[in-house]
């Protein structure tokens, strides 16, 4: 994360050597104070496919990047708080009189599991699949949503 | 050719090496593709998820092809973040082609945010060379 952050700096505006700095200070507290972190969730990725998991006051949203699958190659699965993302993408095989020059998509089966900070409503949850992105809406399970007391006084 | 017991690996997003500076914020990637051809034509499958076709530009200038696409998607003001292992981004790559095409017979189809460029050949380019002549 924090040497993809250090590669992106020649397309951000000009080199200024004290202000990159001060970005470099944020960019290293931000990731460390990050939620994930503070969830311990911080888990190392390399697994395909990559996933951006969010959350608001009802719902775990979890999008990711499977370009070309149809739905019945996609196969996504929760119990209590774990989550499996499974399939297979197949690249379509081409005539055997082509000649190629680059292939660098990839195909084969896949299987992603991930673990939510709560449980969720396995009953209700949705899951969507549009130009090539997978997202999972996942309505967090009634005894894990934040509850407002009343106080009486 | 896809072997079915295979597993995919997990790549990183390639950020796009350009050596023009962007003018306008977020980060660019480089699409994977698969270049193929036959006697026909030259094929050019590029992964952009993410993008709908309206947001797809194929221009072709000379010998330079050049892909783009913006993606659709984008996460929610009011959404904390608790694991994010990829960028949304645009998508650009361009190809320089050594072929004559067909320009008035490309074809682009976009399907789950696979983009798939067919480029008809004329014939193949003729390599400019200049006599040089001598008193």
């Amino acid at each position: 994360m924090l040497i993809r952050r250090v590669k992106a700096w020649p397309y951000e505006q000009s080199w200024n050597g004290f202000s990159e700095l001060d970005r470099l200070r944020r960019d290293l507290s931000e990731l460390l104070q990050s939620p994930a972190r503070q969830a311990g969730l911080d888990m190392p990725a390399g697994v395909f496919p990559f996933l951006h998991v969010t959350q608001d006051h009802e719902n775990f949203y979890i999008r990711s990047e499977i370009p070309g699958m149809t739905l019945d190659q996609l196969d996504v699965s929760v119990t209590g708080r774990h989550v499996t993302i499974s399939g297979e993408r197949n690249i379509v095989s081409e005539d055997q009189k082509v000649r190629y020059h680059r292939r660098e998509r990839e195909g084969g089966k896949f299987r992603r599991q991930f673990n939510l900070p709560t449980d969720v409503d396995c009953d209700k949850v949705e899951a969507k699949y549009r130009h090539g992105v997978l997202m999972v809406i996942l309505p967090k399970a009634e005894s894990a949503k934040p509850r407002k007391i009343s106080i009486n006084g | 050719m896809a072997q079915a017991t295979q597993d995919i690996q997990a790549r990183d997003k390639q950020e796009m090496k350009s050596n023009a500076e962007q003018t306008t914020p977020g980060r660019v990637f480089s699409p994977l593709v698969d270049i193929f051809e036959d006697d026909h034509a030259l094929t050019i499958v590029a992964d952009m998820p993410g993008v709908p076709s309206d947001n797809v530009s194929i221009d072709l200038q000379e010998d330079v092809l050049t892909l783009s696409g913006v993606p659709s998607l984008s996460i929610p003001d009011n959404e904390e973040t608790i694991v994010q292992e990829f960028e949304i981004g645009k998508f650009f790559r361009h190809f320089t082609l050594s072929e004559v095409i067909d320009q008035a017979n490309i074809k682009a189809h976009l399907n789950h945010g696979v983009l798939r460029v067919t480029l008809p050949k004329i014939g193949p380019a003729k390599p400019r060379k200049i006599q040089i002549t001598e008193n």
